[in-house]
């Protein structure tokens, strides 16, 4: 036993005076090639408004959801090749995001949520002051080992109605998709139709007192084009929906389709008085933000030239 | 649960004096300007030995626990007896006691179940006992944050009137969540009596607890890709919301917490630890095997407490209590290393 434990302490002696400071060193090298790569691509005004953001949160004794800017800018210069390179995103109507607390509620499409990682992209490159946008995830999530570190690195928020009460109080942008997987797994015949929506933004805004911003993304609806959907595949995999992806057989074709995104920005909606009060109320004002969510997205499409234009 | 404005139903109260006559009970002991005499159970251990050195001087403090009380001061009566025996309950009956703070709660899980539940919840009826029978009018039992249990769908900060799932995933904790209920349904049941019930996070300083025990290893592990946001509270931060809860007028439950919360992965940096990381399946595998030999101290399931956040709110103890933490987070984190003597 004696033998055995100081071998052990050898072991991790040697681990901690011998290999962690190559690895430190590595992970420093890694970092700075990153920042330089991140400089190079996206110029001096990334690293500003990353910056920026580490001295916001730092200002405010760091985040308690554990949102890390230093970590997040690297899953933003990720999704910053999809966003200005891959579907080269067009953006109108950002100066409508007031500052302070705000709800961007948008319709949700396109089988995988790249929607949101587009939109957090807009809002962290291109918005002025750069924001973080918050969202909420699964709660099965935070089993997963590495998965849930990153979400809550990225500022990815456990979805219970406590954290998202929170996060508005705190002052910050809050994403959410009201017609949850509804939205994002409907079949391509269905596309760019507004599915229901979930009532739980409209009580939380009441609530917090949050102006709701709409928004209308197009172009995400055609990135996989969904065929239809195996019921029973689906419930045998405990799955909400099985869509089947025909493009997914051709090789290459895992990745979306590089298909022109389009944000649009509504200008911001407040609703005042209390959410317990009336459940008709309640619905009727989930209803006018659809309605004008759905508008948008009509406008979008009359004008929108073609597909990858 | 309950706000420091609530008032239970006053037939409650009644129907259950009604229920059990006390004949030796005097009258009604209302706290005054000149506070009397606190009893603190469980006064030798370490918050113990520091809450009595702090309340000492303004007021009569009566220890009871079965240890010795070294190095006592000489104003502090000390009674080296079994809470469970009738010894301890003549110490109700002779002296004016104006309130009870309950820190002798046995939190070692290797004492096995049985042994606990004997001590923690036996010795706990006895002195909610007297409490009722000698009209104690102040109640405190300091339970722990560790009753809401850490879990993938908890919210970031748990308010107190979340369930108390503690004991779900960690079954030898369930006499301490049994306290928590005890004292609740007291609470209720003898609205005479104003009962607090303290939930700190993880208090960490000189205590041998588990937080603070996991933090002073020379290489910490840690659960490979899990870093939960993590809350401290440093022991005389306890120690002064336990002084603040003895305030009369004050009752209810209390989240305790301290600096905001950090990951945990950056806590174990700021105190220049080197970490170990191990995934889940191994560690818990390992600290299995070990614990069977009792060649360490923690459990397996307290893995959970690495793995998933177990955050409280502590707006109510701000805002009824008045208290907020004195130490900011370096020196709470720095408390652990601090010379072991009070």
């Amino acid at each position: 036993m004696d033998r055995a434990r100081t071998a052990l302490v050898r072991l991790t002696d040697a681990a901690v005076t011998d290999v962690l400071p190559w690895v430190g060193k590595l992970s420093w090298l890694t970092r700075r090639s990153l920042d330089e790569l991140g400089r190079h691509t996206l110029g001096e005004d990334f690293e500003e408004r990353s910056r920026e953001l580490v001295a916001r949160y730092a200002a405010a004794g760091g985040d308690p959801f554990g949102l890390d800017p230093e970590v997040a800018k690297y899953a933003v210069m990720v999704c910053a090749f999809f966003h200005r390179v891959y579907f080269r995103t067009q953006i109108s109507g950002l100066s409508n995001v007031p500052d302070g607390r705000v709800l961007l509620i948008a319709n949700h499409s396109g089988q995988v949520p790249i929607d949101g990682a587009i939109i957090g992209s807009a809002m962290f490159l291109d918005a002025r002051p750069p924001r973080m946008i918050r969202a909420m995830v699964e709660k099965w999530s935070q089993t997963l080992p590495f998965v849930s570190t990153f979400f809550q690195r990225v500022g990815q928020v456990v979805g219970v109605q406590e954290n998202a009460r929170r996060l508005l109080e705190m002052d910050e942008a809050l994403l959410v998709f009201p017609e949850g997987t509804r939205g994002i797994s409907k079949p391509f015949q269905h596309r760019y139709q507004l599915q229901e929506f979930g009532h739980g933004f409209m009580r939380l805004a009441m609530e917090t007192r949050t102006p709701i911003v709409p928004v209308a993304v197009i172009g995400a609806e055609e990135q996989y084009v969904n065929v239809g959907n195996v019921r029973w595949l689906a419930k045998a995999l405990g799955m909400p929906v099985f869509p089947v992806i025909p493009q997914m057989f051709i090789p290459g074709g895992q990745l979306p389709l590089p298909t022109k995104y389009h944000l649009y920005f509504g200008e911001p909606m407040s609703f005042e008085g209390d959410a317990d009060e009336d459940d008709g109320l309640t619905e009727e004002r989930v209803w006018l933000v659809r309605q004008t969510i759905q508008s948008m997205i009509n406008r979008g499409l009359r004008e929108r030239r073609g597909l990858f234009r | 649960m309950a706000t420091a404005s609530d008032k239970p139903a006053p037939g409650d109260g009644l129907r259950v004096e009604r229920q059990r006559p006390d004949r030796r009970a005097g009258p009604r002991r209302k706290p005054s300007d000149t506070p009397g005499a606190v009893v603190i159970t469980g006064i030798c251990g370490r918050l113990g030995r520091r809450l009595a050195r702090r309340l000492h001087r303004e007021r009569l403090v009566i220890g009871l626990d079965r240890r010795e009380f070294r190095d006592r001061p000489s104003d502090v009566e000390h009674h080296a007896v079994d809470i469970r025996r009738s010894k301890a309950r003549e110490i109700f009956r002779r002296s004016a006691i104006d309130a009870v703070v309950h820190l002798g709660v046995m939190h070692d899980p290797r004492g096995g179940s049985e042994v606990h539940h004997a001590w923690n919840v036996v010795a706990f009826q006895k002195l909610l006992d007297w409490v009722r029978s000698y009209r104690i009018p102040k109640l405190v039992l300091l339970s722990s944050a560790n009753v809401y249990g850490p879990r993938p769908d908890n919210p970031q900060f748990l308010s107190e009137d979340a369930p108390l799932l503690g004991a779900d995933r960690f079954s030898d904790i369930r006499d301490l969540v049994e306290l928590d209920m005890l004292a609740q349904s007291f609470f209720w049941k003898h609205p005479d009596t104003e009962t607090v019930i303290l939930r700190p996070t993880n208090i960490v300083g000189t205590v041998q607890n588990a937080a603070s025990n996991y933090l002073r290893l020379k290489v910490v592990p840690t659960l490979m890709g899990f870093d939960p946001m993590v809350q401290v509270v440093h022991q005389d931060d306890v120690v002064r919301a336990i002084e603040l809860a003895l305030a009369p007028g004050v009752r209810g439950i209390f989240n305790v917490a301290g600096p905001a919360p950090i990951a945990l992965s950056k806590a174990i940096k700021r105190l220049g630890r080197a970490t170990l990381p191990l995934p889940h399946t191994v560690a818990r595998a390992g600290l299995e095997r070990l614990w069977k030999f009792r060649m360490t101290s923690f459990p397996a399931p307290e893995l959970d407490f690495i793995r998933y956040v177990c955050m409280v709110d502590d707006r109510r103890a701000r805002e009824v209590l008045g208290y907020s933490p004195r130490f900011d987070l370096g020196a709470t984190l720095a408390s652990i290393d601090e010379e072991r003597w009070v």
